[in-house]
């Protein structure tokens, strides 16, 4: 099957500091792959950079995009290749509506101009189905929103502007249970043969009702074991360490 | 002297920057003397006891210190200053009937569009003199008066005696007092007591000549009970010379009576704006500022309220926008000098490629003013770490039973936030755009609609191009 991401002995760094060391990873769509790994291994570095965020520098390796290599490519035409991340504390924007920003988005992600009144119907059914109340569309983008709402919105996003590769990074942080529940439902919703999730959890809660195709081990900068859903029990009775090889293991 | 560009940086001024070929019918010499005042009063066919003011403010003006604070001004020469440039077109109210250059510049501005879709009455100003007004028959019917300071001096002379240079009396400043030597033009606006005026009066001044200095004057008395909102445009093309820019505005907002006073100001970088401005409000009035400052090399502009009567009212809503090359030094003073008067003040700046944004501002309290209310919030965006923004806020609270409040903010564009919209498919440019007009929003939702829009599309243009 062709490949949707295939990133190659990638290293990255951020000022002076190396955090990813030679990371090879690869996704076809219709997959679920799930990041798992302790504090500072560098999981977030690894969604900031397959979307090209300007702080950090790729030092090696590159990222290859449905066959195309992104490694050096602008943020904004990652995302109109169809690569998607959520934010785990999203950056709050006044002025800008959530309406009016995910309509902005949706028509550059297309490159089509979107029709206000069939967007603001679209935008009214996700997000009763995210039990998102609809005030919130004409808000200013996160500006005082609560954590949950922040991260439904993330959610809405994501299903607004379909991506073929959503990268989900600690969505179910600092979300209370029916909130889990609700966003791993929108996921559920997500979820196609054609696309692929990569999920980045420290927990297993959001991924109960999700079918899980691998599971990544990612400790110091790189991936240390792959296996299938299992893996996450494992990692519960166990913990990282014990799975590190034994030259690492004084490290963690 | 500075060289003459040939790329303008950063905001489009093509509208702006086009210039006519002088033909003024009438100038004085360059510079600034006791022959050139009588000149302009001369032409002018004043009363004496205008003359007579001229002379005194420029025996003033000669005694006065150039300002010791603010922005750097040496490089004005007023031997190198024309300070009367005449059109010789005389005052119309038929656009037809003007030059066709002149028509097409105010055409080009959207003058005389405007004035048929949104406003109750226009003014338009080319180099020193009036060169139209004219206000709709439903307001002159309910004995508005608006019209040009030499038709008022003419046919309301004894109004403009008693108030002309009341508020801003020639020992202001050193710039009052060439203003109260070399004014010219401007507009005189009278609403009389319970009258509303439904749709804004709009005064626009645009400087042609090179070289030369404009100094109008606006007197707006709002009696009892009434209201009106008026609005002013300045613009002017970019010369290779220093232009000048001192008017004066003052404005009588009485007992109930409410004026909303909005200023955008999108002169040429070749222009020193220094412009005083004045309100004194009686009892229960309001006095709303609206000031967008986006042109100028230097800009020093502060308008000031007088909250004379009990629980009169200011709100300032400022914003200022520095770009290459300029330092936009503006803010507000507010002095309360009675019991229960409250005032409002919101000013953003936003400062790129090396401009500097100061806010600057002075609360006064007096001790009589018992039971005031102020709120103070400036907020400054720093686009680019070559640019600069300082706030100097003063305080000056003289009783204890008074409600102060003052924020500040100072920042620049997050990066964080930039990356963000990027993720999202927006480029980086829109990206930006997006956070300044966001950042701007309070603002521009305060102005005229046709100025909000040209507020967003200079917003557009200042990042179209800066990337890659």
């Amino acid at each position: 099957m062709k490949e949707l991401l295939k990133i190659k002995g990638l290293k990255a760094k951020v000022g002076e500091g190396e955090i990813l060391k030679g990371l090879d990873l690869t996704i076809h769509p219709g997959e679920t792959h799930v990041i798992m790994g302790p504090n500072g291994a560098g999981k977030s570095t690894l969604a900031s950079v397959i979307l090209g965020h300007p702080a950090y520098e790729v030092t090696e390796g590159n990222i290859v995009f449905e066959g195309e290599d992104i490694t050096e490519a602008k943020t904004d035409e990652r995302a109109k290749k169809g690569i998607f991340l959520t934010f785990q504390s999203p950056e709050e924007v006044d002025g800008i509506t959530v309406e009016n920003f995910l309509r902005t988005a949706k028509s550059a992600v297309t490159g089509e101009a979107i029709k206000a009144w069939g967007f603001h119907q679209e935008l009214m059914a996700l997000m009763e189905k995210l039990n998102f109340e609809s005030g919130y569309a004409s808000r200013y983008l996160n500006v005082g929103f609560s954590g949950g709402e922040k991260k439904k919105n993330e959610i809405l996003q994501m299903l607004t502007l379909n991506p073929k590769l959503a990268i989900l990074d600690e969505t179910d942080s600092g979300l209370d249970v029916d909130a889990v529940k609700t966003v791993s439902e929108g996921i559920r919703n997500f979820k196609n043969d054609n696309n692929a999730l990569l999920i980045i959890t420290h927990s297993a809660k959001l991924l109960e009702n999700l079918k899980t195709d691998y599971v990544h081990i990612l400790v110091e900068g790189r991936i240390i074991k792959t296996s299938d859903a299992s893996l996450i029990d494992e990692v519960g009775r166990v913990g990282f360490t014990a799975m590190l090889p034994e030259d690492l293991r004084g490290g963690v | 002297m500075e060289l003459k560009k040939t790329v303008v940086s950063d905001v489009d001024r093509s509208i702006y920057d086009i210039a006519n070929p002088e033909k003024a019918k009438y100038k004085v010499n360059k510079g600034l003397s006791k022959e050139i005042v009588m000149a302009i009063s001369a032409e002018k066919k004043e009363p004496s006891w205008m003359l007579e003011h001229r002379l005194r403010s420029l025996e003033i003006y000669e005694k006065l210190p150039m300002p010791a604070w603010g922005p750097d001004l040496h490089m004005l020469d007023m031997e190198q200053v024309v300070t009367y440039v005449s059109p010789g077109t005389g005052m119309k109210d038929n656009w037809q009937e003007l030059p066709e250059e002149i028509k097409l510049t105010f055409d080009r501005l959207g003058i005389p569009e405007a004035e048929k879709k949104a406003l109750s009455g226009v003014g338009a100003q080319y180099d020193s003199e009036v060169v139209y007004h004219n206000v709709k028959e439903e307001m002159s019917s309910q004995g508005v008066i608006y019209t040009d300071m030499d038709t008022a001096l003419r046919e309301y002379e004894d109004i403009l005696r008693a108030h002309f240079m009341q508020l801003l009396p020639a020992s202001t400043h050193k710039f009052m007092a060439l203003h109260g030597a070399v004014w010219s033009g401007g507009s005189f606006v009278y609403v009389p007591e319970g009258v509303e005026v439904s749709m804004p009066l709009q005064s626009y001044f645009r400087l042609n000549a090179p070289g030369a200095g404009q100094f109008e004057h606006t007197l707006i008395i709002v009696e009892k009970g009434a209201k009106l909102h008026f609005i002013e445009g300045c613009s002017a093309p970019r010369y290779n010379v220093l232009n000048l820019h001192a008017g004066g505005v003052e404005l009588f907002v009485k007992e109930n009576a409410t004026l909303r006073y909005s200023t955008i100001e999108n002169w040429s970088r070749n222009m020193l704006n220094l412009n005083s401005k004045r309100a004194v409000v009686d009892k229960n009035g309001a006095i709303e500022w609206v000031s967008g400052t986006f042109g100028s090399q230097i800009t020093m502009l502060y308008p000031m309220s007088i909250l004379k009567g009990e629980g009169a009212r200011s709100e300032f809503t400022g914003i200022t926008f520095a770009g290459e090359g300029q330092n936009l030094d503006t803010g507000t003073k507010v002095v309360h000098a009675a019991p229960g008067t409250s005032s409002t003040v919101i000013s953003k700046s936003i400062s790129k490629s090396g401009g500097k944004a100061t806010y600057r501002s002075a609360i006064v309290v007096r001790p009589e003013a018992t039971g005031t209310k102020s709120s103070v919030t400036c907020e400054s965006l720093m686009l680019d770490s070559d640019s600069r923004s300082d706030t100097i806020p003063v305080m000056d609270i003289r009783n204890d039973e008074a409600d102060i409040g003052h924020e500040a903010r100072i920042g620049r564009i997050s990066e964080e936030a930039i990356f963000y919209l990027m993720t999202r498919g927006i480029g980086e440019s829109e990206a930006k755009a997006l956070i300044v007009r966001g950042f701007v929003e309070p603002i521009t939702k305060e102005l005229p609609l046709e100025y909000a829009v040209e507020m967003n599309r200079l917003v557009t243009l200042e990042f179209e191009g800066s990337i890659g």
